[in-house]
């Protein structure tokens, strides 16, 4: 079966579905699936659910899909930089669901390899721990948080080779591995794609069997905090 | 009083030769700046990243590489990248030695409220939640007293909280304090403070 879709709409063909739950990567704006993300705006799919640590910006990211109304619920650990998801969000029209940031990275990891929840220190006795169940483990107290399992993971990586075996690029990395590993279909969109045996085996970070379709794009990669230092005069 | 570099710098004394750190956004960031001579610390950013560097310099900027923050940075020779939830493995672990953080609150059994403040822009908690419930020790870094002179050193945080019963350490513009049995101590005064003037902007209980 051939894994490499021409076009980001192609590759999202027959896997895009009203009221579904989607696990995007990225941190900020930095390693998002920015092609699979505008193709979804394209799309028009409705009521989705999305798992992403952030929300994208006003026109860029998943920025775009909250722009369109197509988010019924985002599940995130910080979304300060929207001002379209707060608006919508203080109005109601838009349902938030925080998590701790390691939390939601490790549901997304546990959903991926077949662990349905895990005890966690993190958020004991904060908002976050209300209505979940406490365990003491040794003298101390742990919640439990469940995995999540998505329809369809959408991750950007620096390469792929035709088989799906991806290697991401420096931070770009952050959620894209566990958020790829908690879909159903993962849709993968890369830099480049290269022949096959020319990665190394031993330096893959996300095997291919986690990756069912690939994409290759031009990636504008917006830069968030843009902060540089000057060059100390000679 | 210490102004935000005099507190970064106090902060940067809290740092141990060898140790894996993590800084916060704000004063916490300014932390690097101080580090002092013959102490080797590694940066840890929870987005992914060991070994963080310095800012770029103009035009040499990498959008695939930021800092938790979001903002532009370096990598050193001993950089080491890996994904998010790897990141936490090793927050949650008990890996890190030191997270110094920024606060809105804390109390003096130790409560931490630097995330939400009910009804005004929530913005969401990022990896504080985590790092506080899993590093070996956390310092916050604050001013003492809100712009309206109210005191942010209190017996009880009135906040949503970030964690329960984890600061280990209070550095602010006023001094240096510590979360012991009973209440906070006082551990040094910043230049030209008086014990008094601590006193009396702090709400919490302060023991010997």
């Amino acid at each position: 079966m051939k894994k490499v879709f021409p076009s980001a709409q192609a590759a999202l063909e027959g896997v895009l579905f009203d009221g579904m739950t989607i696990a995007s990567g990225g941190f900020g704006l930095c390693g998002i699936p920015e092609l699979l993300i505008a193709a979804i705006r394209q799309a028009g799919t409705k009521n989705l659910t999305v798992a992403s640590n952030n929300a994208g910006v006003d026109g860029f990211g998943l920025g775009v899909l909250l722009e369109s109304r197509q988010v019924k619920k985002m599940i995130s650990s910080y979304v300060g930089e929207n001002a379209e998801f707060m608006r919508q969000y203080l109005s109601g029209e838009l349902e938030l669901e925080f998590n701790p940031q390691g939390t939601l990275a490790e549901r997304m990891r546990a959903g991926g390899a077949g662990i349905p929840g895990f005890y966690t220190r993190t958020g004991v006795g904060t908002v976050i721990a209300e209505g979940k169940e406490h365990k003491d483990f040794d003298g101390k107290t742990y919640i439990l948080e469940r995995a999540i399992v998505a329809d369809l993971s959408i991750v950007k990586a620096w390469k792929a080779d035709p088989s799906g075996n991806l290697v991401f690029r420096k931070t770009a990395r952050n959620f894209n591995p566990p958020a790829a590993t908690c879909g159903r279909i993962c849709v993968a969109e890369v830099e480049e794609i290269v022949p096959l045996g020319s990665l190394d085996p031993d330096a893959i970070h996300l095997p291919g069997i986690y990756v069912h379709r690939i994409v290759k794009g031009e990636h504008e990669k917006r830069i968030e905090q843009r902060t540089v230092r000057k060059k100390e005069s000679v | 009083m210490w102004d935000r570099n005099q507190m970064a710098a106090r902060a940067a004394q809290e740092l141990q030769d060898g140790w894996y750190v993590n800084l916060g956004i704000g004063i916490p960031t300014l932390v690097a700046n101080y580090i002092p001579q013959g102490v080797n610390v590694t940066l840890q950013s929870e987005n992914g990243m060991l070994g963080m560097g310095p800012f770029p310099y103009e035009g040499e900027e990498d959008p695939d590489l930021i800092n938790a923050g979001k903002q532009t940075i370096t990598e050193l020779p001993q950089t080491a990248f890996f994904d998010s939830a790897t990141s936490f493995a090793m927050i949650r672990g008990g890996k890190i030695a030191m997270a110094i953080l920024g606060a809105m609150e804390v109390a003096e059994n130790g409560d931490l409220a630097n995330w939400m403040i009910p009804g005004k822009l929530v913005k969401g908690m990022g990896g504080a939640m985590d790092l506080v419930a899993g590093v070996g020790r956390v310092v916050v870094v604050m001013d003492h007293t809100s712009k309206h002179g109210e005191s942010k050193v209190l017996k009880r945080c009135t906040l949503p909280l970030t964690g329960q019963g984890v600061v280990n350490r209070i550095i602010t513009n006023l001094g240096v304090l510590d979360v012991v049995p009973g209440g906070l101590r006082i551990i040094e005064l910043a230049d030209g403070v008086t014990e008094a003037e601590l006193r009396s902007a702090t709400e919490a209980t302060l023991v010997n």
